[in-house]
């Protein structure tokens, strides 16, 4: 609601503003612009010239308005009264049909909602290998995906640099039925810290030549040495004494080449210099329950082999 | 009633004396000739981001060349400089010869030419750049838009100074319509791009949330309402009936539709935030006044089309004319598209896509450039002495080449706009969205090459256009065309 003399400001204007079209209009109609005498005017074609002249030859006719272009313009007047009649647009006023754009969403999200919810009433009680398994519902599942998931991990679900990859069975927050749940619904929040300053840049060096000679890479061996000393001390807390990682804390295993940033050299020193910080959102609040639990059972069902583990 | 006019070399005898009065025709040339300029300009940047949709590549990871950046260059370039040096000479060369008098001042006129040369140039370095107010059409920072408001102002000073010191009683409709955009334009400005400066290259819109939404949209659309518009209506009011030796069709059409056009312009701006939180009582007014100003806009078409009756013969020789036929009706065409898709329910399925880019070339392709491509085409060899261009044959080229140009662009971008809006709101029956973005933009894909190849065509044209403007004026001296007595015998 706007304040009344806000309200009672649009709605003069707006009426002087048609009203002065439709004055316009009449009064054009009628007015007889003087016309000058056309006895030498051979350009007069009969409707008179207004005997202006510039520029040498620009003259003036002074043809009646046409009569569809008239009525194209008052029917477009009538509409707009109509409309603003049964629509919100006159200040304050509603409008008699009570329309409201926020109330046409609402209605149309709490339709789209029962609907769907109602059509999955019956998976509800489902465990995710039982939904994984359902066509109906992957089906649903991955259009679900597609329009909510993609974007970051890409259609095929493969992931991208700092998006995980969700098909390889390589779970930095864990891949057991409850953490996949959790990692939808609350989102995840990943975070290395930067040790560009503790290390320096010789320790950075070390500690870098050390990780990537964990999943075999080439690494000069006094640097790998001296790497995995500092690495008991500063690392360890996280990723653990076997570099294996810690899904309670999202650390990634350090040992098995799959890399969420990068894997080679300098990506690591930049990593353990700069730090990460990654986010995935969390998304109960904007899907409700129902399809969180059908996207769990969605990246479930990705995992193929571990899916026949679990069966 | 046309004794009094001299033919162009009897000026020199009067030289230095008050006894016949030139008109300035020297910033005439000069916009003239950047019209062309910036015209080639501006839209060779728009086809290299349309390249950049299909090779995204074409940025070759350098900042400055992102299509974000070169996006804005294009819009603005193509306005206001192409758009707007084309409004500057025809509204200095229609307001000295419907006056009668040679412009108010010499020296402003020149300030306002280099002044808005300035402006275009530190547009194309600062938006490269990254200096932006993030506001469309107005992303220039507060000193160019300083300059800008400088300029204008000047433009205004001399414009109504040559009204005020015309020596016949009536005034023109096309310094109607010059006037109104003028005017328009300096309010538009100023109140769009109010910002409190915290460093020479950025600022701060002094608007937040829904009401600087509003008020840019108010400036956008009235930007394209009276610069694009009005201001193009004036240099249509004298093109159009001098090219056909005719006179206007209506005097009392063109005083109903002025009025109406430029007041009911005003109220239409919402439409650009249909469904957004921009309370429903403004979306409402913006819908309905977009549809009461389709009769409005449809007056100036009607009135230049039935001025053009009785010469459709020469059609077929005169390639001005043929502009000016497909100028107006692309502006009828667009004048009705704009109304349909401010009403609510086309909205919902044409916003956001590129059927919005297809109107609004519509407009900046099929009217806008056209009007001025023969404004250009018949002013520029009276400004240099001749009686027409070098060459009808490449006039004629050049309108083929940019007819079928602006049809592959709008065409493409109508059909990729209809499939998008549907795509985007196809739902399956269990209630999940049918078409993820990227499906969308794959499909999209062939109909970015077809804007391109439309796109290309148009740029052509200009070069083409070019080419005979430069063998046209290379061998011309300036002449000074002495001031046309007024009509006597009323």
């Amino acid at each position: 609601m706007i304040r009344q003399p806000a309200s009672v400001f649009i709605i003069v204007f707006t009426a002087i503003n048609i009203v002065a079209c439709l004055w316009l209009m009449w009064w054009t109609a009628r007015t007889r612009v003087p016309v000058a005498d056309t006895s030498d005017q051979k350009s007069a074609e009969g409707s008179g010239a207004t005997g202006h002249v510039w520029d040498g030859d620009l003259e003036e006719l002074n043809n009646p308005l046409p009569r569809w272009w008239l009525g194209l313009f008052i029917v477009t007047i009538l509409f707009g009264a109509a409309y603003l009649t049964f629509y919100p647009g006159m200040g304050n006023f509603a409008g008699t049909s009570k329309w409201s754009s926020v109330g046409q969403y609402e209605e149309q999200v709490a339709r789209q909602r029962a609907n769907f919810e109602e059509r999955l009433a019956s998976l509800q009680d489902r465990s995710l290998t039982e939904l994984a398994n359902n066509g109906n519902a992957m089906a649903t599942a991955k259009n679900l995906y597609s329009a909510n998931c993609a974007g970051c991990h890409g259609s095929d679900a493969r992931g991208a640099k700092g998006f995980p990859n969700l098909t390889d069975q390589d779970w930095l927050w864990g891949g057991d039925e409850q953490r996949l749940l959790e990692s939808i619904a609350q989102g995840r929040h990943g975070m290395m810290p930067a040790l560009g300053g503790a290390l320096g840049e010789q320790g950075v060096n070390e500690v870098a030549s050390y990780v990537v000679s964990l999943s075999g890479g080439k690494a000069p061996a006094d640097w790998v040495a001296a790497g995995q000393q500092r690495f008991a001390t500063l690392c360890v807390g996280c990723h653990g004494v076997d570099a294996k990682g810690n899904a309670m804390l999202g650390a990634p295993n350090l040992t098995d080449n799959i890399w969420l940033h990068g894997g080679d050299f300098d990506t690591v020193r930049a990593t353990i210099t700069n730090g990460r910080d990654n986010q995935m959102p969390a998304h109960r609040d904007l899907l409700g329950d129902t399809k969180v639990k059908l996207l769990a059972a969605y990246v479930l069902s990705l995992n193929e082999a571990q899916m026949h583990a679990a069966n | 009633m046309s004794a009094n006019v001299l033919p162009a070399s009897a000026a020199l005898p009067y030289a230095g004396t008050e006894a016949r009065a030139t008109y300035n025709d020297k910033v005439v040339r000069q916009f003239a000739i950047m019209t062309v300029v910036w015209g080639i300009v501006g839209m060779a940047v728009g086809a290299f981001i349309a390249a950049q949709l299909l090779w995204p590549a074409l940025n070759f990871d350098i900042p400055w060349l992102t299509y974000s950046r070169l996006r804005p260059l294009h819009t603005n370039a193509v306005i206001f400089a192409f758009a707007g040096c084309a409004l500057f000479a025809t509204s200095y060369y229609v307001v000295q010869r419907t006056c009668h008098a040679r412009l108010f001042s010499d020296r402003l006129a020149a300030f306002t030419f280099w002044g808005w040369q300035v402006v275009i140039v530190a547009a194309a370095i600062t938006l490269p750049l990254g200096m932006t107010q993030s506001k469309e059409y107005a992303e220039l920072e507060w000193p160019i838009d300083l300059l800008i408001a400088a300029v204008w102002i000047a433009y205004g000073v001399v414009f109504f100074g040559t009204i005020v010191k015309r020596t016949v009683k009536h005034i023109y409709v096309a310094n109607w319509f010059f006037a109104s955009y003028i005017i328009t334009i300096a309010v538009l400005h100023i109140v769009n791009n109010l910002a409190i400066p915290v460093s020479p290259t950025k600022s701060y819109v002094i608007y937040s949330g829904v009401v600087d939404a509003m008020v840019q949209w108010w400036y956008g659309h009235n930007a394209v309402g009276f610069f694009l518009t009005a201001g193009f209506l004036g240099m249509m009011y004298y093109v159009v009936p001098k090219q056909a030796g005719k006179p206007i069709y209506s005097y009392r059409l063109s005083i109903v539709h002025f009025w109406a056009l430029i007041s009911i312009y005003m109220w239409a701006g919402p439409h650009h935030l249909h469904y957004t939180s921009l309370p429903d009582w403004a979306q409402s007014l913006g819908m309905v006044f977009s549809l009461i100003l389709l009769a409005p806009s449809w007056g100036g078409m009607i009135n230049g089309l039935m001025t053009m009756s009785g010469v459709w013969h020469r059609l077929r020789t005169d390639p001005i004319l043929k502009f000016l036929v497909v100028s107006l009706s692309f502006y009828g065409m667009a004048t009705f598209e704009g109304p349909l898709m401010s009403i609510k329910t086309v909205n919902a399925l044409s916003h956001y896509t590129d059927w919005t880019i297809g109107h609004v070339h519509a407009g900046a392709l099929g009217w806008v450039a056209f009007i001025t491509i023969a404004a250009m085409y018949q002013m520029i060899p009276r400004l240099f002495g001749k009686q027409q261009m070098w060459s009808v044959k490449l006039m004629d080229a050049h309108f083929w080449v940019a007819t079928i140009g602006i049809v592959l662009y709008v065409t493409s971008m109508w059909i990729a706009g209809v499939m998008q809006g549907l795509m985007w709101r196809a739902v399956n029956s269990d209630g999940t969205l049918t078409y993820t973005f990227v499906e969308s933009l794959k499909a999209t894909y062939p109909y970015y090459g077809i804007r391109l190849l439309g796109g290309l065509m148009f740029l052509s044209g200009m070069v083409i256009m070019a080419y005979n403007v430069w063998r046209t004026v290379r061998d011309t001296q300036p002449v000074d065309v002495p001031v046309l007595a007024p009509a006597t015998s009323h």
